[in-house]
């Protein structure tokens, strides 16, 4: 039995879940079944998966479904099993997670028949190797995360959001099927071998590209198109958040890695400048988004879209580079690219558990209700400290590592030719490294209004900390995120037959470095070692803190915090959400949300309260999307007045339509 | 040109843009004053060094003059006119420092890539020269758009032909009488501009350029 | 040497960089006092400061949580490590390959976002101002920061910082454009990452300008004295990263004998007692700007910084 269809029967158990599931009703069992299985079924093709990374394992499959002429065909590649493995770890861990989270779900009839479609859908978008199966998969994906984002429907930003999403997903869905016609020809080859055999011209070849952006790009959340991945993915219940921006942006970056890299042939250099600047903007906008937030989950959901950017920052160079015919330096910004991906994967399911723990714990995700969760729930504390930490990109956590590894991508580009290229690589550099000061502000802010100082409200007073499922799923991703970022060269030698097969270099083998550094090129260029890192943060601390036992004084007195003299024993007074992102605001929010602030103080002697007023636009929604809704509804209205004619004027309009294309056969037949 | 000597010229060049972006840095009048003559002094600087480089003595004339005139008397004249005027704790900037500074570097860029690209088989010195000479007017134009006050579009107006003294002395073999007649057309340009300020002031009692606008009537 | 010299240059750092950090921040002090004609505290007074301070008893915030009382620890920890990587007097250190100038800074990083942390984990308002003023200067700090790293890199062809301080010392570096601009940016950087004037006041409690301060400002006892100590260093560490990228002389290379070590340690406090002076001197001739000025000032830095590495990267003449 090859790994292949292993796979496949996983992905089918997955499809085929729900249905005993709906047998047992609405009892608790169903939710057993359902994540105990999704569990297991992913960590058993998580370990399949990772098998065949590891052994470079290619097979193929064809079942009598779809096309008649073609059927659907599976392929397992370097590229998909390592995709694979980020769908199945990140899908063990919420099926784990949610076996605890789950209890809290008020209506579990909306959640558990799509999540193991939805887990299944990405495994077969990962697996297909024609373009109809491609579009199955992606279609009941989206779908299903639709109907996920919409299990608390009742509640009215969710409808707006659902409603936001279905058309973003259709619309990226009608890109992509527009793009492999384009690709597939007139003689209609779906197949992807079929494609790859036959490489488009030049023009049809950016066409695709184009249309892989929006549509990918789209699923992906690249600014401008993310406008419904911050509404939608808060929607959903916090284990299924979870997937969505830990998992499914990560497949819509495998289908742009799969047809731009794969499928489409030799790239030209402006396909690299046009990536990085999508990237570098989606990476700085989206962080920027996320930092004026007050939902928890919200500012997640925006801090995807900045992740996305540094990925496409990483696939544009590798781009380039692969356009230079420089496979060495293509093996390292794609290796960087894919260890975001994967990376990214671990902590921002990390995050949204956490987030999650929160919400069920405290029963609140505004962070102004929160505060100082910290010794009421201690350990969730510890594993959203450490996700923050490795979203920040800090060492020796793993964020810090791919954003190392992109950097240093970025320093081998003043070898590429095009001046475009030239200016367009050190802005972009400087963006991202915006963009990585810019996290670590915004995960400082959601830790510190979330775990730290006074509880804001008696909900947080009184919060509990989570089950037991809970908390396992969240540290082992906590020990994850440590292993990947202190042992990182395991990692990337894993992705080595990835790089290898799409852009034809990779990164010098890693495991034979000493004490596990990480050379991107060469030692005297550049290495890392983030366990010595580790071991040197650990050992200076422990000595300071012995050296401190031994000849400080170890006495302590818990007394009211001193606050300069005059501390307001209302926990009220804090910083919140707005005034943390303050000065933020001032400095870069005037040009990218064309944020205002208004001060009214009443005269001396009036008893009125001085108020505040901070007001943010978002400006791409106004420029780019307004427009596009009024002008829909505009059509829509002079459409509606076609509801309200006689019979006669239907059966005329009818007999007119008729007419028409009668007319036309015989002008053009 | 040796290495040492071709990094020299190329670093006084450099200081000429760093200068310039300096300027767009600052947003009282009396500091704008003072980085312009710092940048008359690179400029005389630089030019000196060419002249030592290229062995041209009539280009110490040009450095001498770029000094005496525009490090010393227009700088302290300047200084003299914001005092009488009462304007020398004023702010001055039109647009936000950041996206002035944004814009700076942006200009320097395309300098460069049209310099660069423009003459790729060129002399690599000249071509850099060119490029920063470039920068510099650019930026000088980018601070007289950016300015709300007319003694910030005369220092702008000043900038601006250091760049192109500097361009002029990178391009080798340009004569003297050319260089002291633009010497002295722009001091005339500067005192007709100071009795102008004045006039303006007289008249509106403000030097805002915006006051300008509304005489026309364009603002009613 | 081997081995036992490149343990004895590491740890010979590691000791020298704690033994001579309050003694920098001490001789800033006194020739401050000194310029306005003030007597100043002894050169030695930061070492009694730290013992005084160790002798005294904490005084915890009833709100304050373990990552409280352990952050001070963190912080000095990520800043030792940072300090002992940087090459101060020789070149050899041994564990130079486990963290490149990226890496360092990034250390740096983690150890503000403690502090961030701490400064919001009583929950008191200064703490909150200090550290939303905080994050707001890292982050075009840290850009700026990035900035001149590939400026560096892209010159000497590593991050490293070894091979950049020997390629520095080497004689096929000339005078540059990108190095001009890139001083400058990081002295606007070290300035603001130090929290010295003009961007913060040091000495301050004023409450309303104070970021730095107000961060630390629930702490007492030993905890301060450790973050007292971490601040030295941080000072003394972008000191030394200034002197070994542009003022490399007197650096012992790797494998160097003991003579050339020790005229090393005497040029590296000799730069070191300069440095002193020139950052007293400029704190005494500037007055502190405002706070919405800052972003002003060191987006001034990414400007430059960036300016640096794009004359790299599009001027031919810049890569030999």
């Amino acid at each position: 039995m090859t790994p292949l269809v292993v796979l496949l029967g996983a992905a089918g158990g997955l499809l085929l879940l729900p249905l005993p599931t709906l047998a047992l009703g609405q009892s608790g069992l169903g939710r057993w079944l359902t994540y105990g299985g999704a569990t297991a079924v992913c960590a058993a093709a998580l370990g399949v998966a990772l098998r065949s990374l590891l052994l470079g394992e290619i097979c193929e499959a064809s079942l009598p479904l779809g096309l008649p002429w073609i059927g659907a065909r599976f392929r397992l590649d370097p590229l998909a099993s390592a995709f694979l493995v980020v769908v199945d770890l990140g899908g063990a861990f919420a099926s784990l997670y949610a076996l605890g989270y789950g209890r809290h779900e008020p209506e579990p009839s909306r959640v558990l028949p799509f999540y193991t479609p939805f887990l299944a859908a990405m495994m077969l978008v990962v697996l297909a190797a024609d373009a109809f199966s491609f579009l199955v998969a992606w279609e009941l994906m989206s779908v299903a995360s639709w109907a996920l984002a919409m299990a608390h429907h009742r509640e009215p930003r969710n409808t707006q959001a659902g409603y936001v999403y279905l058309l973003m997903a259709n619309f990226g869905a009608l890109a992509l099927l527009l793009c492999f016609g384009l690709l597939a020809g007139p003689s209609g080859a779906y197949a992807f071998d079929a494609i790859k055999a036959h490489p488009p011209t030049s023009a049809t070849a950016a066409l695709a590209l184009g249309l892989t952006i929006l549509g990918a790009g789209s699923k992906a959340g690249l600014v401008p198109l993310h406008v419904w991945l911050p509404l939608a993915h808060p929607a959903a219940p916090s284990h299924v958040s979870a997937l969505m921006s830990g998992v499914m942006t990560k497949v819509a970056v495998y289908a742009f890695v799969r047809i731009v890299f794969d499928l489409v042939g030799a790239p030209a250099p402006w396909w690299a400048v046009a990536v990085l600047i999508l990237g570098g903007l989606t990476a700085v906008t989206g962080v920027l988004q996320a930092l004026m937030q007050r939902d928890l989950k919200r500012l997640l959901a925006y801090s995807t879209v900045e992740n996305i950017g540094i990925v496409f920052v990483g696939l544009g160079l590798a781009l380039a580079f692969r356009a230079a015919a420089m496979p060495l330096a293509a093996g390292l910004a794609l290796t960087a690219a894919l260890l975001h991906v994967f990376n990214h994967s671990l902590f921002k399911s990390l995050l949204f558990f956490g987030s999650g723990a929160v919400q069920s714990g405290a029963g609140r995700r505004d962070m102004d209700q929160l505060g100082g969760l910290i010794g009421r729930m201690p350990q969730t504390a510890l594993a959203f400290l450490a996700g923050s930490v490795a979203i920040s990109a800090l060492p020796p956590l793993n964020g810090f590592v791919s954003e190392w590894l992109t950097f240093q991508a970025i320093l081998l580009s003043p070898k590429l030719d095009p001046w475009s290229l030239k200016l367009a690589v050190p802005a972009v550099g400087a963006m991202l490294a915006l963009a990585a000061a810019l996290a670590a502000a915004c995960f400082v802010k959601a830790f510190g209004l979330t775990f730290l100082g006074r509880p804001r409200t008696q909900a947080a007073k009184t919060a509990r900390e989570v089950d037991g499922f809970s908390r396992a799923a969240m540290l082992g991703l906590v020990v994850l995120c440590l292993a990947a970022g202190v042992l990182p060269g395991f990692v990337i030698d894993t992705l080595a037959p990835v790089t290898r097969a799409l852009v034809g270099g990779r990164m010098p083998a890693q495991a034979g470095q000493s004490w596990l550094t990480i050379v991107p090129i060469a030692e005297a260029r550049s290495s890392y070692n983030g366990l010595l890192v580790l071991v040197f943060v650990t050992l200076s601390a422990g000595l300071c803190a012995l050296a401190i036992h031994e000849l400080a004084s170890r006495r302590v007195r818990r007394a009211p915090a001193w606050d300069c003299g005059a501390p307001d024993p209302s926990p009220m007074t804090q910083y919140t959400a707005d005034s943390f992102a303050q000065p933020i605001r001032r400095v870069f929010g005037t040009y990218v949300f064309a944020a205002r602030e208004r001060v009214e103080t009443p005269a001396p002697g009036d008893l009125a309260p001085a108020r505040f007023e901070a007001v943010d636009r978002d400006l791409i929604w106004e420029t780019l999307y307004a427009p596009i809704a009024g002008a829909v509804t505009f059509a829509a209205e002079r459409l509606n007045r076609l509801q309200f004619l006689t019979i006669r004027a239907y059966l005329g309009l009818v007999f007119l339509a008729l007419v028409t294309l009668l007319l036309v056969l015989a002008l053009w037949g | 040109m040796t290495g040492l000597s071709f990094d020299i010229a190329h670093l006084l060049a450099g200081s000429l843009v760093l200068i310039s972006l300096l300027m767009l840095y600052q947003d009282r009048l009396t500091a704008l004053i003072n980085v312009f003559a710092a940048q008359a002094v690179a400029l005389a600087l630089s030019v000196a060094w060419q002249a030592h480089a290229q062995g041209a003595p009539h280009l110490y004339v040009t450095a001498f003059l770029a000094l005496a005139l525009k490090a010393i008397i227009i700088p302290v004249a300047l200084q003299r006119i914001i005092k009488r005027l009462g304007i020398h704790r004023e702010l001055d900037q039109a647009v936000g420092i950041g996206p002035a500074m944004l814009a700076g570097v942006a200009l320097v860029g395309l300098a460069l890539v049209v310099m660069l690209g423009v003459a790729p088989e060129a002399d690599r010195i000249a071509r850099e020269d060119l490029a920063f000479a470039l920068s510099v007017v650019l930026l000088g134009l980018l601070m007289m758009i950016t300015r709300r006050n007319a003694v910030g579009l005369v220092v702008g107006f000043m900038s601006l032909e250091n760049g192109l003294v500097l361009a002029a002395t990178g391009a080798r073999g340009m004569p003297l009488v050319v260089e002291i007649s633009v010497a002295f057309s722009v001091l005339i340009a500067f005192i007709v501009i100071g009795v102008f300020l004045f006039r303006i002031r007289e008249r509106f009692e403000t030097v805002d350029v915006a006051a300008l606008d509304r005489f026309r009537g364009e603002r009613a | 040497m081997g081995l036992i010299g490149a343990v004895a240059v590491q740890g010979g750092q590691m000791a020298l960089v704690l033994a001579l950090a309050p003694a920098l921040t001490g001789l800033v002090r006194k020739v401050k006092a000194r310029l306005v004609r003030r007597q100043g505290a002894p050169l030695l007074q930061p070492y009694r400061d730290l013992w005084r301070l160790m002798r005294k008893e904490v005084v915890l915030a009833e709100s304050a949580s373990w990552l409280f009382r352990a952050a001070p620890y963190l912080i000095f920890a990520g800043t030792w490590v940072a300090a002992a990587l940087v090459p101060t007097f020789a070149t050899g250190l041994m564990f130079s390959w486990s963290a490149d100038l990226i890496a360092i800074m990034a250390l740096l990083g983690a150890a503000r976002f403690f502090l961030a942390l701490a400064g919001m984990d009583v929950g008191a308002s200064f703490g909150g101002i200090g550290s939303s003023r905080e994050v707001m200067i890292a982050s075009i700090a840290e850009p700026a920061m990035l900035m001149i790293i590939f400026s560096l890199a892209l010159l000497a062809g590593s991050t490293q910082l070894s091979t950049v301080a020997s390629y520095m010392l080497s004689s096929n570096v000339g005078l540059r454009v990108t190095l001009a601009l890139a001083l400058v940016a990081l002295m606007m950087v070290a300035i603001a990452e130090n929290a010295r004037i003009p961007v913060d006041n040091p000495a301050t409690h004023l409450e309303l300008t104070m970021v730095h301060e107000a961060m630390v400002l629930e702490y007492s006892g030993r905890h301060l004295a450790v973050i007292e100590l971490a601040g030295f260093l941080k000072l003394l560490l972008y000191v030394s990263l200034i002197g070994c990228v542009f003022v490399p002389w007197g650096l012992a290379p790797a494998g160097a004998p003991v003579q050339a070590h020790l005229i090393g340690i005497a040029a590296y406090v000799g730069k070191l007692a300069l440095a002193a002076v020139l950052l007293a001197l400029f704190e005494t001739a500037v007055a502190k700007m405002r706070l919405f000025r800052v972003p002003a000032f060191l987006g001034a830095a990414f400007m430059m910084a960036i300016l640096g590495a794009l004359l790299l990267f599009v001027s031919r003449g810049g890569l030999r």
